[in-house]
């Protein structure tokens, strides 16, 4: 990576003790924070798991093979992100361009799905307060779509900010910043599609 | 996030009211943003100080009608709330802002934007959750919030709706200024300062920022899932449909007792950096502090159920639990041995800021060694719910971590304002304090033990409790006279104080290199750190103390680049505190507009000139 | 945007396209896997040590190769290691209290 120019510039300015960039350290300590965010809401979902009352209970409405779908398509928009990034650090902006759009669009489509599931369970009669399934399903679910969302407004910035010349090889690294947060989200699902879904009741 | 050049001659234009309190509004400077949390906070301690009044003017005699039931639950629930999330803990966000970059001879945090953000998210929130004692909707079920108290069943006003969002907004701005000291300590040490040179105070700072990090989410996830109870209809904590109460306890507990660390180990920072320089002696077991620190932070995360020993989670847990609770008691006797060997031996310059540490260690010994009693399960049984366990926490929080806290306030005070502090008035201060809080705290123990439950708002004649209430009654007025003399001895020292010298103490690390107050740019030259206690090495050699000291007037400064400016972080935490707030009452499009502001200031944020 | 002064040994070349796209594969063989154990009765006994295992290392896939844990600085793995470990410590523990 070329950053060694741009570095020089400001080297007194920006000299750091461990010699790691601060947005990075940054970023890889919020996502330590998020585990737990995360772990709390999986942490609900698991202890509550079996305790509803009332159905619909979720081997009865989970669809599973839509849901790998879903799934597989947020973890192939994980490697457009890495290829999006590798492009940048080659210095090929335009592929880099192609790269983020796909994965943004990727990160829409798993949002579609999951706006499909939610009006699909909601018409098997689940709601957010029909059960505790319902509850902590929607939560956990939703929040994580949240994330999804907020990663999805972000790629779009930095393909929109990549037109007025601030997104380049020197400063890739605020992509790969990005992408830290966007594959985050993507293990996050991992973690939920197995625990959530897949796991026998 | 660098930040772009702009030169010191141009931060100084003619100053009007207006541009100087645009220019606090717009401020990134860390020492600004530090006494911006100072100011603030002191305040609310003022507030929360008045709260404990009241609860006390209530118990001061049995039968007392002073104020009604439902206030009496809304008094005490906002006395610990606000004491906690508004004065302790912005309180040591206040030393943390304003002496690690200091301390670790940076000129700045890592993100200065960042940081201005966490204060106004901190500043919006506490007028959230203030709002409700004003328009007397305040929480009310405790600062724990028990569920299923707290559903709409049984809590039909605004209160808990106040608790969910003001702590939720509150608890974001510590995320944010956590995640800023953790890198800010991490990357933006002075060349030469390793790890085990950080003074104990920064030490401490990343300790508590790294518990935070890791204890908040959950608080946040009970916070979210109370919110979706209250507001959207779900059932997380609804008995009669399955929702257990019992998980928002642990949820909340694996908060609640890594944050009663939080809050102490910042305190253990100021005793560390206080005891040496009073003492003339270098910290004792320097090492042994740091490990013993991260031992309590770690082990923190072990002991939540010991809050929850009387819900019937079973032998096994309880006996697992009352086990870790004993643990902590290690590394936390490792530091108090730590500061009597500093204290052993040393040339003790009797003052106020040492005064408060040495009552620090008294009390909170107290403190700790009452918490180790409740760490036996059938001893805690008898305990639980009695104003035992208020005089237990009292002793760790008021004589330990807000004693500590004034004494650093008499320690830095000197350097943030330029002013000494009167210490023949700190020294009464401290007499009337430590006598009151004795006063006020220590018979509690008499009779949690004689069975006079927590929370009640009054009591009967013939229960026998009303003279040591009265007792107490007059401790917690001889407690506030303190905390009003010391708000005299601050307001005078900031109209006609003497002036103070760079260096008043003697003291050994860094920021006493710098004038007092510290130039906008810190320090001329990035100090070279080759010692644990920089200053008294280089005054022992007798080196060239650094040229802050001599100059220090900004003619070195001319090429210093410092952070522009910026309004956007305060919009930023309008936008987030407008959606909290709006959710209160439910009014959506509000919500709206306030995410909106949000997110766009973010998206500005970002854009703004940073290369 | 802040730079390490000068070039030091923390930041390796990131592998290239070849490398993304052969972890790609192995995940995808990975989450059919899950998929079909979850379909076939005869593994019904074993099905939930079977898809951990599968989702941990898929899990450890991403997070070495896509976030460059393996290439980058250990601190960095050291940072998220520990959250890892405390919130994975604590639902354990909250799943066990509650199965107890």
């Amino acid at each position: 990576m070329s950053h060694a120019n741009a570095a020089a510039a400001h080297a007194d300015a920006h000299r750091t003790s461990t010699g790691l960039s601060h947005n990075k350290l940054l970023m890889w300590t919020f996502l330590a924070s998020d585990c737990m965010f995360f772990g709390s809401l999986i942490m609900t979902y698991m202890v509550y798991r079996g305790r509803s009352v009332t159905g619909p209970y979720p081997d009865e409405i989970f669809n599973i093979p839509f849901t790998s779908v879903s799934a597989a398509v947020l973890l192939l928009s994980s490697l457009t992100m890495v290829l999006a990034l590798a492009a940048l650090q080659r210095g090929k902006v335009k592929v880099f361009r192609v790269w983020i759009l796909a994965t943004a669009l990727l990160g829409t489509l798993f949002l579609g799905g999951q706006y499909y599931e939610f009006t699909e369970f909601s018409q098997h009669g689940l709601g957010l307060g029909t059960n505790l399934f319902g509850s902590s399903f929607f939560v956990l679910t939703g929040i994580h779509g949240t994330h999804v969302g907020l990663g999805i407004i972000w790629l779009l910035t930095l393909f929109a900010l990549s037109f007025r010349g601030l997104v380049r090889q020197d400063n890739a690294e605020k992509v790969e910043i990005a992408g830290l947060y966007w594959h985050f989200v993507d293990i996050v699902w991992i973690v939920i599609f197995t625990f959530v879904y897949l796991l026998p009741y | 996030m660098a930040q772009s050049a702009f030169t010191l001659e141009r931060s100084a234009p003619q100053e009007t009211a207006l541009s100087r309190l645009w220019s606090w509004l717009t401020t990134v400077d860390h020492k600004r943003i530090g006494k911006l949390y100072f100011f603030t906070s002191l305040f609310y301690l003022l507030v929360g100080g008045l709260l404990a009044l009241l609860i006390r003017t209530q118990l001061a005699v049995p039968n007392n009608d002073f104020l009604s039931p439902d206030t009496y639950n809304q008094v005490f629930t906002m006395h610990g709330a606000v004491m906690i999330f508004l004065v302790v803990m912005p309180l040591n966000a206040a030393f943390f802002n304003y002496f690690v970059p200091l301390l670790i001879g940076a000129r700045d945090v890592a993100f200065p934007r960042l940081n201005a953000f966490s204060y106004w998210v901190f500043l919006f929130g506490s007028l959230l959750l203030a709002a409700s004692i004003v328009l007397r909707t305040a929480p009310n079920a405790g600062w724990f919030a028990y569920a299923n108290l707290t559903n709409n069943t049984f809590s039909p006003g605004h209160n808990l709706d106040y608790y969910s969002m003001g702590l939720q907004v509150l608890g974001i701005s510590s995320i944010a200024s956590s995640l800023n000291f953790v890198v800010t300590i991490i990357n933006m040490r002075a060349p030469g300062m390793t790890m085990m040179r950080v003074p104990i105070f920064a030490w401490m700072t990343l300790i508590t920022s790294g518990l935070l990090l890791l204890a908040l989410p959950s608080f946040s996830v009970g916070l979210i899932e109370l919110a979706f109870d209250r507001l959207f209809g779900a059932v997380f904590f609804e008995p009669s449909a399955g929702g257990d109460p019992v998980l928002w306890q642990h949820l909340f507990w694996i908060f609640g007792h890594p944050e009663v660390y939080i809050l102490i180990l910042p305190a253990f920072g100021y005793i560390s950096e206080i005891l040496p320089t009073f003492t003339r002696k270098p910290l004792f077991g320097y090492p042994f502090m740091v490990y013993s620190g991260i031992a309590i932070a770690i082990l923190g995360f072990g002991v939540w159920a010991h809050h929850m020993f009387t819900v019937g989670l079973g032998t096994v847990p309880n006996a697992v639990f009352g086990t870790t609770t004993m643990l902590i008691a290690i590394p936390t006797g490792v530091k108090i041995f730590n500061w009597l060997g500093t204290l052993w031996g040393g040339s003790i310059r009797i003052s106020t800021p040492l005064l408060f540490a040495v009552g620090f260690l008294g009390m909170f010994t107290i403190g700790g060694i009452s918490g180790v009693m409740h760490a036996s399960v059938p001893i805690d049984y008898w305990q639980t719910d009695t104003y035992f366990v208020v005089a237990h926490f009292h002793y760790v929080l008021f004589g330990g971590a807000l004693f500590a806290i004034f004494g650093a306030i008499y320690y830095w005070f000197p350097k943030m304002f330029g002013r000494m502090l009167n210490d023949k008035l700190g020294q009464v201060q401290f007499w009337i304090m430590l006598v009151g809080f004795n006063l006020t705290f220590f018979p509690m123990h008499l009779l949690g033990i004689d069975g006079m439950p927590r929370r009640i708002y009054t009591y009967t004649e013939e229960m026998g409790w009303a003279t040591w209430n009265l007792v107490e009654t007059i401790g917690a007025y001889m407690l506030g006279v303190g905390v009003l003399l010391m708000a005299y001895n601050m307001f005078t020292s900031l109209r006609s104080g003497q002036p103070a010298p760079a260096d008043p103490w003697d003291g050994r690390t860094l920021e006493w290199s710098i004038p007092s107050p510290p130039p906008v740019y810190n320090f001329a030259e990035v100090p070279v750190v080759s010692s644990r206690d920089e200053l008294w090495e280089r005054k022992l050699k007798k080196q060239a103390v650094p040229a802050a000291v001599k100059g220090g007037s900004g003619e070195e400064a001319e090429g210093i680049h410092l952070p522009p400016p910026s309004i956007v972080p305060m919009i930023a935490a309008f936008g987030l505190a407008l959606a909290g707030g709006s959710m209160v009452f439910k009014e959506w499009i509000l919500v709206g507009i306030g995410l909106a502001i949000l997110l766009f200031s973010i998206i500005a944020w970002s854009l703004e000139p940073n290369e | 945007m802040s730079h390490p002064g000068g070039e030091t040994s923390v930041e390796h070349a990131h592998p290239g396209a070849i490398t993304y796209v052969k972890v790609a594969a192995i995940l995808a063989i990975l989450t059919i896997t899950e998929v079909s154990v979850y379909y076939i009765p005869a593994l019904m006994t074993i099905i939930t040590p079977v898809l951990i295992v599968l989702s941990i290392a898929k899990f450890l896939l991403v997070v070495a190769f896509y976030m460059h844990l393996k290439f980058d600085s250990r601190l960095f793995t050291g940072i998220f290691a520990w959250g890892m470990f405390v919130a994975i410590a604590i639902v354990l523990a909250m799943i066990a209290l509650y199965a107890y």
